[in-house]
């Protein structure tokens, strides 16, 4: 079962993304939330999660600081990270890619597009 | 020998084109709704938007800065949010709120996308949605806003900009301020 943790200030984003993971055949188990970086890195604190997806854009902590942080921490470096983001030029998908992004989905999105990336890993 | 700073230029047809094209592209892909652009507005000092209902603002920042908004009747917000989430709204409440900032998101974010290729990196804020009766947007700069009116059945819906070059050459994007909407009554 893949525990997710999404990672988006929008919580009507965070909705659809959890019906979008439903929908692939991937077995799903529990799905945590976090508004931003900062409340992510602290959900992952008590709970281990085996795939993240997060948006770039975000107060207090955004997606790539977050993706900075996570890559730092040995017990968290191989958990794969999706974006989903908005921020869609070549230089901020080739940063997030540099710093271990496993995809990048660009909002707006397909279900499709997402669960192309996501065969892509399981 | 005196320092110059080169400006470089968006015009107006290319605010245009980029807001049709990115309200298009979410309509297709996250809404599975037709739109159709139905008007170009002509620069003007205040945001059109219906007398009540919803205006979600955003802000931008870069070597250009200003605003985008998106505005429409609380009706067409219940019928977007609906659509967006697949759950029934019949009024105006916290997820249509929130609906409506993240669809603001996606479009101004996809403009801004396009016209960095033109001037680069900008930065942008966290929308701000404002629901109520009888209310006017203006910008406190003297920039004029642009924008286009769309339809989807009997609904309109209007999204615009006001951009501008900024006059603070040292300003840089920076991340999104916090912000929380307020509660309805």
């Amino acid at each position: 079962m893949l525990d997710v943790l999404i990672v988006d200030d929008s919580a009507a984003i965070r909705k659809i993304l959890q019906r979008v993971l439903r929908q692939t055949e991937i077995p799903m188990g529990d799905f945590l939330e976090a508004g931003d970086g900062r409340e992510a890195l602290e959900v992952l604190k008590t709970h281990s999660v085996r795939l993240i997806l997060s948006d770039i854009n975000m107060p207090n902590m955004d997606g790539l600081e977050f993706l900075k942080n996570l890559k730092s921490n040995e017990s968290w470096a191989k958990i794969p990270v999706i974006m989903v983001s908005t921020e869609g030029s070549q230089a901020k998908v080739l940063e997030a890619v540099e710093l271990g992004a496993a995809g990048y989905v660009k909002k707006p999105f397909t279900a499709e597009q997402l669960k192309e990336k996501l065969t892509a890993l399981y | 020998m005196t320092d110059t700073i080169e400006v470089k230029l968006i015009s107006t047809a290319d605010i245009i084109a980029a807001i049709k094209a990115s309200t298009e592209d979410l309509f297709s892909t996250m809404l599975s709704m037709e739109i159709t652009s139905s008007e170009t507005l002509a620069p003007q000092a205040v945001v059109s938007a219906p007398a009540s209902g919803i205006i979600s603002l955003i802000g931008l920042a870069g070597s250009w800065a200003g605003t985008g908004s998106l505005a429409c009747t609380g009706d067409f917000a219940c019928k977007l949010s609906s659509q967006f989430l697949m759950a029934e709204y019949p009024e105006v409440n916290e997820d249509v709120l929130d609906a409506v900032a993240e669809f603001t998101n996606m479009i101004i974010g996809n403009v801004k996308n396009a016209l960095e290729e033109k001037v680069g990196e900008m930065g942008l804020s966290t929308p701000t949605v404002i629901f109520g009766r009888d209310f006017q947007t203006r910008s406190a700069r003297t920039h004029e806003w642009v924008g286009v009116r769309f339809t989807s059945g009997e609904h309109e819906m209007f999204v615009q900009m006001c951009l501008a070059p900024n006059p603070d050459p040292g300003a840089v994007k920076g991340i999104r301020p916090g912000y929380q909407f307020p509660a309805l009554g």
